[in-house]
Formats: C-alpha cells, sequence, structure tokens
C-alpha cells in the first residue's frame, strides 16, 4: 500500500516519516553524490526509500538528461521540492502527481515541441515528435483509448533518460530492437492486436543484426530504420521495395526493370520481402536460385515454365564461376607455397571475385543476358589466373629439371672419385677398409 | 670405402684416361652447374627495388584531369586520382565494405564502389552506402617523370 | 711450372714443410673410421654457409619494416634466389645436426680423451656457437614464427636469476622483440659469431692437425695385442678423395631439399597479433623446450623453469669438462662418460620426437 499520497496524510504515518527522515539525512551526509543532490530536495528524500513503482533514486537522475540541464521532479510532476510533506505535493505548488499514460506524450511535447524552448538547450533538436506520433499506430490507437500502446516513457525511460547517442541508451541504435521487442515480442501483451511476435526473433538472426550488433556499424538497419521512430508504421506491401531501395539501391533498379515488377504487383506481393523475408533476412546463397531445395524461385516457378529455365541457367553460371575462382585461387597458393612469385594474378583474382559479386547482384534483373555480362568478365579473369598459376607451376617444373641436371653431374663426379680412389689403391696397394 | 678386388698394379691406359675424363668433366660440370646460378643471382633482377612502401604508379601526363587509375600496390589495387585541380592522390582501392575495387567517378567527384553503390570523397572518407570505414590514404610524391605513392611506415 | 710456383712459395713461406706435412698425414682405419667424416662434413656445411650468407647479404635488408619483403624479394625475384635461401636454411639444420653426431661420435669413439681435451672444449664451444647461429639466424626472416620463437626463447634467458633481466635486455635491444632486436641478431649473426667461430675454427683444425686423428681405445688395444693389424689411410690423397665424395652427397641433399622442399617464408611478423597456437622453437632446440613444459611450475620453493634452465645449464658445462673426467684411476671414468652419452642421446632424441607429437 503506497503511502504518502498527495491528498492527506494519517498522523501514525508522519511518525514514521520523522524517523526515515533522520536516516535520510545521515545517508544523505554519507553519500553525497552528485549536484543535483546540493539543492534541497525533499521528493526524493521519500522516494528514494520507497518501492517500486514510487522507488526514484538519486543514482538514476545522475544518468538523466533533463536533471543534468538542470530539471527536476517539480518540471513534469509540479509541487515544490524545496518544502516538507504536504507543502511539497499540495495542490497549491501545482502537484499533479502520477501522470496518466495517455497524457504523458502531451506532457513531454509541452516542452519537446516548444521550439523556442528546446533550441535553448541543443539547437539542432527536432520538435516534431508529437505530430509524427500521432500518425503513428501507437499514436492512432492511444487517440481511441488504448493505453497499452507505447508512449514517450515505454522506450525512452523516464527518470534515467540518457540522449540517443549514448550507447547505453534504451533508444542507441545498438538497443533500439530489445527496446521494441519488450512489447513485440511479448505474446501475452500482443495478443489484442494480431500480429506477429516472432520479428525480433527473426531480426536477431538476420544479416542487418549481425552488422550491426556484431560488426559495430552503425549504418546497419533496426527496427526505426524501416519503420520510423516516432511516426512508427510499417510499411505497406506495395512499398516495402522503396524501403529496402534506401540502401539496397542497385537491386531495387534492376527488380524495376525486371518482369518480377509487374508480376509481384499484379499478385499483391511486396518486392525484396517475398524472396528475402522482412525481419528474419539471412546470408543469400547461391542456393537460393535454382530449382534446389533451398530455392526461393521453385516458390512460384514449376518445371516447364520460363522461370524456372532462367532460375536453373543463372544458378549453374554462378556456381561454375564461383568454381572456376576457386580453382584458379588453389592453384595459385600451391604456385606460392612452392615459392613462386604469384602476386599479380592474386591481384586479378580479386577483380574476378568482384564480378562475381556483381552478378549476384544483377540476379535481380531475372534476366540471362544481363547476368551473363559480369559472369563472363568474372569467368575470362578466373580463366586468365588459372593459366597463370599453371605457368608458375612449369616454372617450379623447370627448376626441378634443372635440379636434375645438377644431380647428375654430381652423381657423375662421385662416379668419377670413386673410380679414380679405386685406380690409385691398386696401385699403391694400401687397401680401403 | 668399398672392398678392393685383386687389382694390384696399373690398370690399362684407356680405362685410366676414362677414369680422369669422368672425374674431370663431372667435376667441371658440377662447378658449372653451382656457379651459374651464383652468377645469375649476383646480377640484379629487373625490378631492382622492390619496397613494399613504395611504388611507381603512372607516368606524368599519363592521367587526365578528373580522371582515375587503379594500380598494383604489392598485392592489392591502389586507386590513384588526378583531381580537377591536376593534383594527385593515391587511396586504398579495396572498398571497406566488402573487399570489391572501387573507382573514380569523374562526373561526381567522388570514389565509388560498383558492387553496393558505396561512395567516398577524395580523401577517402566514407561519405555515403555501406562502407564503414574510409579508404586507406597514400602519400603522392612526383619524382622527376614518375608519380611514386608510399604508404606510411609499419613498426 | 708447378714446381717453379712451389719454390717461389717455399722461399717465403715455408712450403715444402707444410705440404710435406701434410703429405704424411694419415687417418686410421678400422670398422669405425666411416665417423672420421663427421667433422669435415660440418666443416663443409659451414663453408656452405659463409658462401650462401655472403650472396644473401647482397639482397637481405635487416630493419623490421623490410627485412621480411627482402626475403621474399630473394625468394621471387632474385634469379636463383629461391635455391640460395632454401641452401642456407636447409644447410643450417644439416650442420647442426652433423655438428651434435660429431660430438657424439667423438664423446662415444673416445677421442676427447688426453691430449685432446681442448680439442673438445673449442669443439663444444663451437657447438654452442652454432646453435646461435641457428637462433639468431631464425629471426632474421621477421615471419611470424620468428618472431614469437624469438620472444619466447629470450624470455627464457630473462628468466636466470641475478643477470637474467640483463642479458635478455642486451639480447633484444630493449624490453621487447622490435626492430632493435633485429639489428642486433643480424650483427650478431654476419660479425660477431663468424668473428669468433674463424678463430675458435682455426685453433680446433690446428689442434687436429698437430695431434693427428684418435683411435677409440677397443681399436687401440686390439692393435697393440696384434701391431700387424694396424691400418692407415693416407690423408692425401686416398681420405681426401673419399671426403670430396661425401662433401659432394650432401651438395646433392642440399640442392635437392631446396628445389623439392623450398624454405617457407610464412607470414610477416605482426607484433601485435596474438602468438599462434603451437609455437614452437626450431627442432634443435624442442628437446628443452619440451622438458620445460614438463616441469612443474614450481619445485619446492623454487620456479620450476629456473630449476630446468639451471639444469641444462649445469649439464652444458659438466659436458663441456667432459675430458677432464676421464683420467685413469678417476671415479667417473670411461664407462660413466659412455652411459652419460647414451642418456644424452636418448634424451634427447626422445624429447624431440614428444615434442613433435604432443604438438
Amino acid at each position: 500500500m503506497p503511502i504518502g499520497r498527495n491528498n492527506g496524510s494519517g498522523k501514525p504515518l508522519r511518525a514514521i516519516r520523522g524517523a526515515l527522515r533522520w536516516l535520510l539525512a545521515g545517508g544523505f551526509l554519507l553519500a553525497g553524490t552528485s549536484l543535483w543532490a546540493q539543492a534541497p530536495n525533499t521528493c526524493v528524500d521519500c522516494h528514494s526509500v520507497l518501492d517500486p513503482p514510487q522507488k526514484v533514486t538519486t543514482e538514476q537522475f545522475v544518468t538523466d538528461i533533463h536533471a543534468q540541464k538542470g530539471l527536476t521532479c517539480a518540471s513534469c510532476h509540479g509541487g515544490d521540492p524545496t518544502k516538507d510533506d504536504d507543502q511539497a505535493m499540495s495542490k497549491a505548488a501545482g502537484f499533479r502527481g502520477h501522470i496518466k499514460r495517455s497524457q504523458v506524450p502531451e506532457l513531454c511535447a509541452s516542452c519537446h515541441s516548444d521550439a523556442s524552448y528546446v533550441h535553448k538547450f541543443n539547437p539542432s533538436l527536432r520538435t516534431d515528435q508529437l505530430s509524427q506520433y500521432k500518425t503513428s499506430v501507437h499514436g492512432q490507437r492511444l487517440a481511441k483509448g488504448d493505453e497499452q500502446v507505447a508512449v514517450c516513457t515505454d522506450c525512452h525511460s523516464v527518470h534515467d533518460i540518457r540522449p540517443a547517442s549514448d550507447s547505453r541508451s534504451s533508444v542507441h541504435p545498438l538497443n533500439v530492437a530489445s527496446t521494441c521487442s519488450r512489447c513485440h515480442s511479448d505474446a501475452a501483451h500482443m495478443k489484442p492486436y494480431s500480429i506477429p511476435t516472432d520479428q525480433f526473433a527473426g531480426y536477431s538472426v538476420s544479416v542487418h543484426h549481425e552488422a550491426l550488433v556484431l560488426r559495430g556499424d552503425l549504418s546497419a538497419p533496426t527496427c526505426t530504420t524501416c519503420h520510423g521512430n516516432h511516426g512508427a508504421a510499417p510499411p505497406g506491401v506495395a512499398s516495402v521495395e522503396n524501403v529496402c531501395s534506401n540502401c539496397h539501391a542497385f537491386q531495387a533498379q534492376l527488380f524495376d526493370g525486371s518482369p518480377h515488377k509487374a508480376a509481384f504487383a499484379a499478385a499483391s506481393m511486396p518486392g525484396c520481402v517475398t524472396c528475402h523475408s522482412n525481419h528474419r533476412i539471412q546470408h543469400p546463397t547461391d542456393a537460393m536460385l535454382g530449382t534446389g531445395p533451398q530455392s526461393v524461385c521453385t516458390n512460384c516457378h514449376a518445371q516447364g515454365d520460363g522461370g524456372f529455365k532462367v532460375a536453373a541457367t543463372t544458378q549453374e553460371k554462378l556456381t561454375s564461376l564461383d568454381a572456376a575462382i576457386l580453382r584458379a585461387d588453389e592453384l595459385l597458393d600451391r604456385a606460392e607455397r612452392s615459392g613462386m612469385d604469384v602476386s599479380q594474378a592474386k591481384l586479378s583474382q580479386t577483380q574476378a571475385r568482384d564480378a562475381l559479386t556483381k552478378a549476384r547482384v544483377s540476379i535481380h534483373s531475372v534476366t540471362v543476358d544481363r547476368i551473363m555480362q559480369d559472369v563472363q568478365a568474372g569467368s575470362k579473369l578466373a580463366e586468365q589466373n588459372l593459366a597463370a598459376g599453371h605457368q608458375a607451376l612449369a616454372d617450379r617444373d623447370y627448376r626441378r629439371w634443372g635440379l636434375g641436371v645438377s644431380v647428375i653431374l654430381i652423381l657423375l663426379t662421385i662416379a668419377g672419385l670413386w673410380l679414380y680412389i679405386r685406380e690409385i689403391e691398386g696401385r699403391s696397394g694400401s687397401r680401403p677398409v | 670405402m668399398s672392398p678392393e678386388g685383386s687389382e694390384g698394379g696399373n690398370q690399362s691406359l684407356p680405362r685410366r684416361a676414362f677414369v680422369r675424363t669422368l672425374l674431370g668433366s663431372g667435376f667441371l660440370g658440377s662447378l658449372l652447374s653451382f656457379f651459374y646460378p651464383v652468377a645469375r643471382f649476383l646480377l640484379p633482377p629487373p625490378t631492382s627495388d622492390f619496397s613494399s612502401d613504395e611504388v611507381v604508379a603512372g607516368q606524368v601526363g599519363e592521367l587526365k584531369n578528373n580522371t582515375g587509375k587503379i594500380f598494383r600496390f604489392g598485392s592489392k589495387p591502389g586507386l590513384l586520382i588526378r583531381g580537377a585541380d591536376g593534383a594527385y592522390r593515391a587511396l586504398s582501392a579495396t572498398c571497406t565494405h566488402l573487399d570489391c575495387t572501387v573507382q573514380y567517378r569523374g562526373d561526381l567527384q567522388r570514389v565509388w564502389c560498383a558492387c553496393h553503390n558505396g561512395m567516398y570523397d577524395l580523401n577517402g572518407r566514407n561519405v555515403s552506402g555501406p562502407p564503414p570505414r574510409p579508404l586507406q590514404q597514400y602519400e603522392v610524391h612526383v619524382r622527376g617523370n614518375e608519380i611514386v605513392v608510399t604508404r606510411a611506415q609499419r613498426s | 711450372m708447378l714446381g717453379r710456383l712451389r719454390a717461389w712459395l717455399d722461399e717465403r713461406v715455408a712450403w715444402n714443410e707444410i705440404a710435406g706435412f701434410l703429405a704424411h698425414k694419415t687417418v686410421p682405419l678400422h670398422r669405425f673410421s666411416y665417423w672420421y667424416f663427421l667433422g669435415g662434413i660440418t666443416l663443409f656445411l659451414f663453408g656452405v654457409q659463409v658462401a650462401t650468407g655472403m650472396l644473401l647479404l647482397l639482397y637481405y635488408r635487416p630493419t623490421s619494416n623490410e627485412a621480411f619483403e627482402s626475403v621474399q624479394y630473394i625468394m621471387t625475384q632474385v634469379q636463383f634466389g629461391w635455391l640460395v635461401r632454401s641452401i642456407h636454411s636447409w644447410s643450417a639444420n644439416l650442420m647442426v645436426f652433423t655438428a651434435f653426431a660429431h660430438m657424439f661420435s667423438v664423446l662415444f669413439l673416445g677421442a676427447y680423451r688426453k691430449p685432446r681435451e681442448l680439442t673438445w672444449v673449442s669443439g663444444m664451444v663451437l657447438l654452442f656457437l652454432v646453435m646461435g647461429f641457428g637462433f639468431s639466424g631464425y629471426l632474421l626472416p621477421w615471419n611470424t614464427l620468428a618472431y614469437f620463437a624469438t620472444k619466447v626463447g629470450t624470455d627464457m634467458v630473462g628468466q636466470m636469476p641475478v643477470v637474467g633481466h640483463y642479458l635478455m635486455v642486451f639480447l633484444r635491444g630493449g624490453e621487447d622483440v622490435t626492430g632493435a632486436t633485429l639489428t642486433r641478431f643480424f650483427g650478431f649473426h654476419v660479425a660477431l659469431l663468424p668473428g669468433i667461430t674463424t678463430l675458435l675454427l682455426a685453433v680446433h683444425l690446428a689442434l687436429v692437425q698437430r695431434q693427428g686423428i684418435s683411435v677409440p681405445p677397443a681399436i687401440d688395444a686390439e692393435w697393440k695385442a696384434n701391431p700387424a693389424a694396424r691400418r692407415d689411410m693416407p690423408f692425401f690423397p686416398n681420405f681426401f678423395l673419399r671426403e670430396m665424395i661425401a662433401w659432394y652427397v650432401a651438395l646433392g641433399v642440399l640442392g635437392a631439399l631446396a628445389a623439392l622442399a623450398p624454405w617457407e617464408l610464412g607470414a610477416k611478423a605482426d607484433p601485435f597479433a596474438p602468438a599462434p597456437a603451437g609455437i614452437k622453437p626450431e627442432w634443435y632446440f624442442l628437446f628443452m623446450f619440451q622438458t620445460l613444459k614438463l616441469i612443474p611450475a614450481k619445485l619446492g620453493f623454487i620456479d620450476g623453469e629456473l630449476v630446468g634452465l639451471a639444469a641444462f645449464g649445469g649439464a652444458g658445462l659438466l659436458w663441456t669438462l667432459l675430458p677432464f673426467f676421464d683420467r685413469q684411476g678417476a671415479r667417473f671414468g670411461r664407462k660413466w662418460i659412455v652411459g652419460a652419452g647414451i642418456f644424452a642421446l636418448a634424451y634427447m632424441s626422445v624429447m624431440t620426437v614428444y615434442a613433435y607429437w604432443a604438438k
């Protein structure tokens, strides 16, 4: 049962509070934390020893960006932190108490949408968060009275807010996905909404997650990159491709020029996502082409239609180029281990690999001629390098031939020495052992 | 030490001559097979300096303004750029995204990677697209008629 | 014409005396005589090292920046550079092997006994110098294996009490293995060690010429009982011609190894990369390396590694002074020395094989 509500407290509680205050005064002297604690703050005096959800400690506030800029409890909750007890939480002092979820966006926006106020602290901060929020699914549902959806404090936290650029912030790119998943992966929470809850699980094994979290590449997408942050809304079937094409421009261009564009639109299939998935985006492999078990082409195409043939042909061409490059690599490595110089050929191999990478992009045109441009460029290079490897090994064999010659001469000399020894010892009569 | 037969006394002259010929020619031949490689070794090869930290990337006048050229730096590609102002710059040509070879785009005055549309400025800084890191910069000096590219010394 | 040349030399450097001495030099012939080749082969391989080393010096650059690249250049650009470098590396290993074999054969054939004690002592120092050549030369290509092997090796030197740290800093040219170490090792390898070795080799060879070739005690006993059984072979030309055969065989083996199993170059050393797993020194240091690995971390209150180092140091010293233990009537007579020799040989062989097998 929480104590110390804004309207009236009983006499017995006053005694308890008195005792607590003594304890706290002592604790304060010992702790002496931040400059925040220098001004008398009766709010924290009590609330730091209450149980959650009323618990707010000085340790939390030390990290909070609002507190660091000089704001206090009263800035959002009203009241007077310099006064005691009832005066601190009185209506006269403007005390608002616990803020209802539905009131949170308006409260935050009372400062954050006031450009002249916010720009006193940071002139480059945006001030459209509330208007964006109102367009989002979260904002629209909140307006209809659904208090389960996310409000500002759900993502940004409340008493220990860090700026998004701080890697410990719940809205830093590295942490965004886990923040969203707090609700979106919670089956019980999401029950009324009939949308899937596997997005985070899928994203966690995706290449985007790997790039962002494992390789530290902050340009890799997280939830908000594709869905927006304040104006969060999933892109519709017709517009998914636009979102992907912001980064994957080539693939989108090729797709737009391909027969798939019209076909997908006609079947209301989203571009990109149909083959690559939206959240569980895996590293594409050559096995996704062709007609094998992992092929995505066979989801639509069947034996006998044109697309089936194209799928089979492109996979065959790509895998054979891959194999040709690998063959050349192995041969060049062998030659290098034998001590031959193959650095020129090895350099050319990087260009062959470039061609293979380009070919794997050009498959989005699903046009064999277009794909073959890149494949042929790569094949030519791989062939040249294989020939260079053979030449290097031929040089190595020439060395061995030279060795053979000198070994023969050595053996002849040894034979000559031996015979000469026999001859002179025959003459002098001394017997070798 | 081979056990000797009962061949005491002189051997026949043709036999002795054969042995001497065999020994002499074998000995001379083997000496030649040793000294031939040594003689070739002593003469420096065509590329007399090998420093992996320095390479001649091109000749003065080879590149027009606002064009680029790929050159070999050890076993990795480098990009030599002659800017619109005529100044030379050199960068590593291996894209920091997935190792494709970049190229110079005169129309954009940027370094561009054809694989995934990555862009770098003339200082190698990654300005757009997937590349996570800038391209390594090299120093360029003009020595006589040659454009020499060097990279920073490693310890 | 040769006669006139000889006369000219004789007037100036007493050539006839030298030639006369050499003409009368003989080699005892018995069932162990084949072992006499080992010393000559070691000398021949040293000559090969000097010759190939001087050739390599024409292209090698001893700085951490360029050492690796210069060896790569030799292997790939210089005409027959691969041959010279591979012969140098293979011959080094062969030389360490024949030096050890020569030492053990001298031990088992009792050629260290009076009056040849100084020959043995100078020979042991030469053996240590050869291992020093191996250790210093190994670093010169500045590849990963060499860098870390040197680090581990000099770390162990640093473990020695009192002088260890100073000795380590002296060897490394600083606290860590850096380009300074490379410069220093290069100086050791091409100047300091060759200088000392040449002097000591001259002493060693002069002593051998002066004292003649020793006869093993068993054979000596046989010949004392039956003087007619004694056989000698003139050094010139008979033994020398046979030695030529042995040297030619060695040349053939070196050439074949260089062409069929060229010495690897590996990757350039990166001091900031972690040491590759399973790093170990060259094979001739393996028995010591493996022993140190097997000694527990602490023996009583003394550091285990220290005990190992002390043991090897002590063993080396005793081994150098071996002849002085084999005196007539001494407690540690010939039997003990032969026993010690068998034990040492067995121990080194087993430990070397174990080190390879254990990974």
